[in-house]
């Protein structure tokens, strides 16, 4: 072990080494000199400082009139509003509240450095506690504890500690209704048919289902299912769950594996757009590489794999939409989702069993 | 109270102030606390300033949110806008969204309020950050302040809760999906991981409950927390008397420093303004988190490049830097029928966690190791605690690492490099990193320790080149005067202490790992200079070329 203890490596013989723990220290020469600023001495230049600190308080007031005249001269509720008068106002009300509370600011911090006395004192420490004390506290302590007796009646402090550790439950279980059961909310979303009508893939935002026409091959559509909009309650809820990503390859650089082959239509797939990961829209698609990127996190799925994870922090594909094409055209989802979407959770396997069953 | 009753006549205040003064005492008694910290002497130091920055941050929180409440609407009600803002006239949105834009756009004055709070928000999380920082290099959280320590890395976690809270509540596109992040991973959690998510959100996420909830939290509960915090924190403060540097005339029996009265509380309340003044500027100049571009949270869009607010960064990047497939292998699985999803379990709790607990345990951590149970008042330079340093560096790179991690797209991007490469690249630094920054910073503070010595030795190099007269040239050294040489050496320098044998005569297997660490601690130690060593130096020769006089007037 190298006990460097001189801090060089060469050493001479006259070198204190350690071992020597206590070898002898320099003395503490104590509190330096004090030295009188300029201020202290030449009169003028204290008269000088003075007027700087008056100079900086008078800024101060300029800054609270800027503040009040734009608060003031600038009309955000007329016609003519626009935001560059958003943000000229609050440009200037920054800039007044700056100059008004720096003026104020410096000016005592000036004052302080160059008026103020600048001796350095030194002050005792006390003990934070006496030993007088100490023993009288503990003196205390020990009194009342053997006052009450809990010491020699077990059957007290016992009951007592059972009855405190039970106390707080209540506390917890008034918290029961904050939230509904989970239940197996998260394991279905709005795809399934609903009277034995399949739900058409409508455009998100504004609704308008889509023909499988119209889906050329190398686009993506922002998918919502029919009738989302018009939900009046839960309409996010719904949404959160069941936003879809549509696009269309050659059919050729699908793979689908068994079970999956009529799940997509003439080469266009329907995948969740919830990210498996923690929940974020998949929003970004590469046209040239077929992979879906998850701006969030970077998670990366490769639609040519069944949007198996390529890159990033996610564990499992997205789940597929199966889709068909209706009489007229349209393309519509034949079943939900066969797992649930968007994030995993500890029930979730078991929805995944029950949906397959 | 009154001093009628003694012999003595009463006194009677002379001055104005001095009646006042008198008069509240008579009424409410303090002139026994006047007494006590008008003159209280506090020690002066930049570095002690992040912790005003930080008190006087939530002093604007509070001012800045207080007026936000009285136009804020936390409702998650739906409706459509009919502000100023033309873009997004008639979009359907929620009312605290809605609200948020009258703040921004209707509201005289508003917008800036805003900001101010914005700023002032991530300004107090960041003094706090660094406000510990300068603690722990300096070794301040040492006994008696132990206690003072664990109340402030309480009141780290209260700052990013208060922040987290108040972020969510606009519901715009960005806050939105850093709540659906946050469902994701507490959906992660084993058990009762979908229960809390649905009890937290009143249902599925989003509902229509948690921006209520967040405000009551944000306006509420984790302000008083805080102010309870801050109490206890400044009590202790003023308990244990400030900290100072190590100097000539400083020691642990002392406090050498300004007056509370009038200098130091005049830089203190000073200060104050111009905390405000710099947010002010910031808040008039630099835009903040412009809701009004991100749009209503909807779940189906996103915008490239999102970011958290810089304090929840570490977190959102230890999210990103895991890898959810390693070959063959998934992080998440199922067990007993269960889904156990480690791939947003593991970086979501085991960095943080981490942090937080070597954070907490650390003052006594290192106790144990040196076995130092003495009061210090003292500070240490940082080069003087070469592994404490080199510690602190360590964790503070890893925590770069991950907070760098949440920009890897914006690194990309701004750099032209891949994503993937950066990725991988952090996921390296993340395990070597805090390993080289250790040796590094353990290597610089010894090298800094040398330095020191070598300036307290031989003086400090003056730039003036000699030529003697045997032709030989030398440069010449000043030596420093008595106090600044004091500076340099004045400083404990620990030995390892090996391990002992406990009162039964045995060493212990715990008594071991102490002294293991004990030597990892201390075996590489530069001990400060002693003034033999002094007089040696001065023996060899260098001295002797200097004109004493010279020297003198050098060395001012």
């Amino acid at each position: 072990m190298g006990n460097h203890s001189d801090g060089s490596p060469s050493h001479s013989g006259t070198v204190a080494t350690a071992g020597q723990n206590e070898v002898e220290k320099f003395q503490d020469p104590g509190i330096p000199p004090h030295r009188l600023r300029l201020a202290d001495t030449d009169p003028k230049a204290a008269k000088r400082a003075e007027r700087q600190v008056a100079l900086l308080f008078g800024i101060s007031v300029v800054g609270t009139l800027i503040f009040l005249v734009a608060y003031f001269a600038i009309d955000l509720g007329g016609a003519d509003s626009t935001i560059a008068n958003i943000r000229l106002q609050n440009m200037l009300l920054g800039l007044g509240t700056a100059f008004a509370m720096l003026g104020i600011g410096t000016g005592i911090v000036h004052w302080a450095k160059a008026l103020m006395p600048d001796h350095e004192v030194s002050e005792e420490r006390h003990a934070i506690r006496y030993e007088e004390d100490r023993q009288a506290a503990v003196r205390i302590v020990d009194d009342i504890v053997e006052e009450t007796g809990i010491k020699r009646r077990p059957l007290i402090r016992n009951t007592l500690l059972g009855a405190v550790a039970l106390a707080p439950l209540p506390a917890v279980a008034i918290f029961g209704d904050l939230g509904p059961r989970p239940d197996n909310k998260l394991s279905h979303t709005m795809w399934a048919p609903a009277e034995g009508k399949l739900k058409r893939l409508a455009r998100d935002p504004d609704g308008t289902p889509i023909k499988a026409s119209d889906v050329t091959i190398g686009s993506a559509f922002h998918v919502i299912p029919e009738g989302l909009n018009e939900l009046h309650e839960g309409k996010l809820n719904e949404k959160a769950k069941a936003v879809v990503l549509l696009m269309r390859l050659d059919p050729e650089s699908l793979n689908p594996s068994a079970g999956r082959e009529d799940w997509g239509y003439n080469g266009i797939v329907a995948y969740s757009k919830i990210c498996t990961h923690v929940g974020c829209p998949v929003a970004l698609y590469e046209q040239q590489t077929h992979h879906l990127l998850c701006p969030c996190h970077q998670s990366t799925f490769d639609l040519t794999q069944e949007c198996k994870v390529i890159f990033g922090p996610a564990s499992r594909p997205l789940p597929q939409l199966p889709i068909a094409v209706d009489d007229e055209g349209y393309l519509v989802a034949t079943s939900d989702f066969k797992e649930p979407v968007g994030p995993s959770y500890w029930e979730r396997d078991m929805h995944e069993r029950s949906i397959n069953s | 109270m009154s001093a009628a009753s003694t012999a003595e006549p009463a006194f009677v205040a002379k001055t104005k102030t001095g009646r006042v003064t008198d008069f509240v005492d008579a009424r409410v008694g303090g002139s026994g606390i006047l007494r006590e910290f008008g003159r209280k002497v506090f020690p002066d130091h930049w570095s002690f300033m992040f912790g005003e920055v930080a008190l006087y941050s939530f002093v604007i929180l509070l001012l800045s949110g207080t007026f936000l409440t009285f136009f804020f609407d936390p409702s998650m009600a739906e409706t459509h806008y009919d502000g100023s803002y033309v873009p997004l006239k008639g979009v359907e949105m929620s009312v605290a969204y809605s609200s948020s834009l009258d703040i921004s756009f209707d509201v005289r004055g508003g917008l800036f309020m805003r900001q101010v709070h914005h700023w002032a928000a991530l300004l107090f999380v960041a003094s706090i950050a660094v406000h510990m920082l300068r603690v722990f290099f300096t070794g301040a959280f040492r006994r008696p302040r132990e206690m003072n320590w664990v109340v402030g890395s309480v009141l780290l976690i209260l700052a990013m809760a208060a922040g987290f809270t108040g972020y969510s509540l606009p519901d715009d596109l960005l806050s939105g999906n850093g709540l659906r992040i946050i469902d994701g991973v507490i959906k992660s959690i084993p058990i009762v991981g979908t229960y809390i998510s649905f009890f937290l959100f009143g249902g599925e996420f989003p509902g229509t409950a948690i921006i209520g909830r967040l405000y009551m939290l944000h306006i509420l509960l984790v302000p008083a927390l805080i102010l309870l915090m801050i109490v206890l924190h400044l009590f202790m403060v003023v308990v244990h008397k400030h900290t100072q540097y190590p100097g000539p005339g400083r020691n642990d029996n002392n406090v050498v420093g300004y007056p509370l009265g009038p200098v130091y509380a005049a830089k203190a309340g000073g200060f104050f303004f111009i905390v405000f003044g710099v947010l002010a500027l910031m808040a008039g100049f630099f835009t903040i988190n412009p809701i009004w571009n991100y749009g209503p949270y909807d779940p189906s869009p996103v915008s490239a490049g999102t970011q958290p607010d810089w304090y929840i960064g570490f977190v959102d990047g230890a999210l990103r830097l895991m890898p959810g497939v390693i070959g063959d292998f998934h992080f998440e699985y199922v067990i007993f029928g269960y889904t156990l999803t480690l791939n947003v379990l593991l970086p979501a709790l085991v960095p943080a966690g981490i942090l937080f607990t070597v954070m907490f345990m650390y003052p006594w951590i290192e106790r144990w190791i040196t076995k130092d149970d003495r009061e210090h008042h003292v500070l240490d330079r940082p080069r003087n605690a070469p592994t404490r340093t080199a510690i602190g560096m360590a964790g503070f790179v890893w925590y770069c690492v991950m907070w760098a991690a949440a920009g890897s797209d914006l690194i990309a991007t701004h750099f032209g490099v891949s994503l993937n490469d950066v990725t991988y690249w952090l996921r390296a630094l993340f395990f070597i990193g805090p390993i080289i920054a250790f040796i590094v910073t353990k290597r610089v503070a010894l090298a800094l320790q040398r330095k020191d010595r070598e300036i307290a030795l031989h003086g400090r190099e003056t730039g003036r080149i000699v030529r003697l007269p045997h032709g030989e040239f030398i440069e010449v050294h000043a030596p420093l005067d008595e106090y600044k040489r004091y500076k340099l050496v004045g400083f404990e320098s620990p030995n390892v202490l090996p391990a002992v044998p406990n009162e039964h005569g045995v060493v212990t297997r715990k008594e071991k790992r102490r002294a293991f660490l004990s030597k990892w601690f201390f075996e590489d130690r530069v001990a400060p200079a002693t003034p033999a060593e002094l007089e040696a130096a001065h023996g060899h020769g260098h001295a002797a070329v200097e004109a004493p006089e010279a020297a003198k007037s050098l060395s001012h």
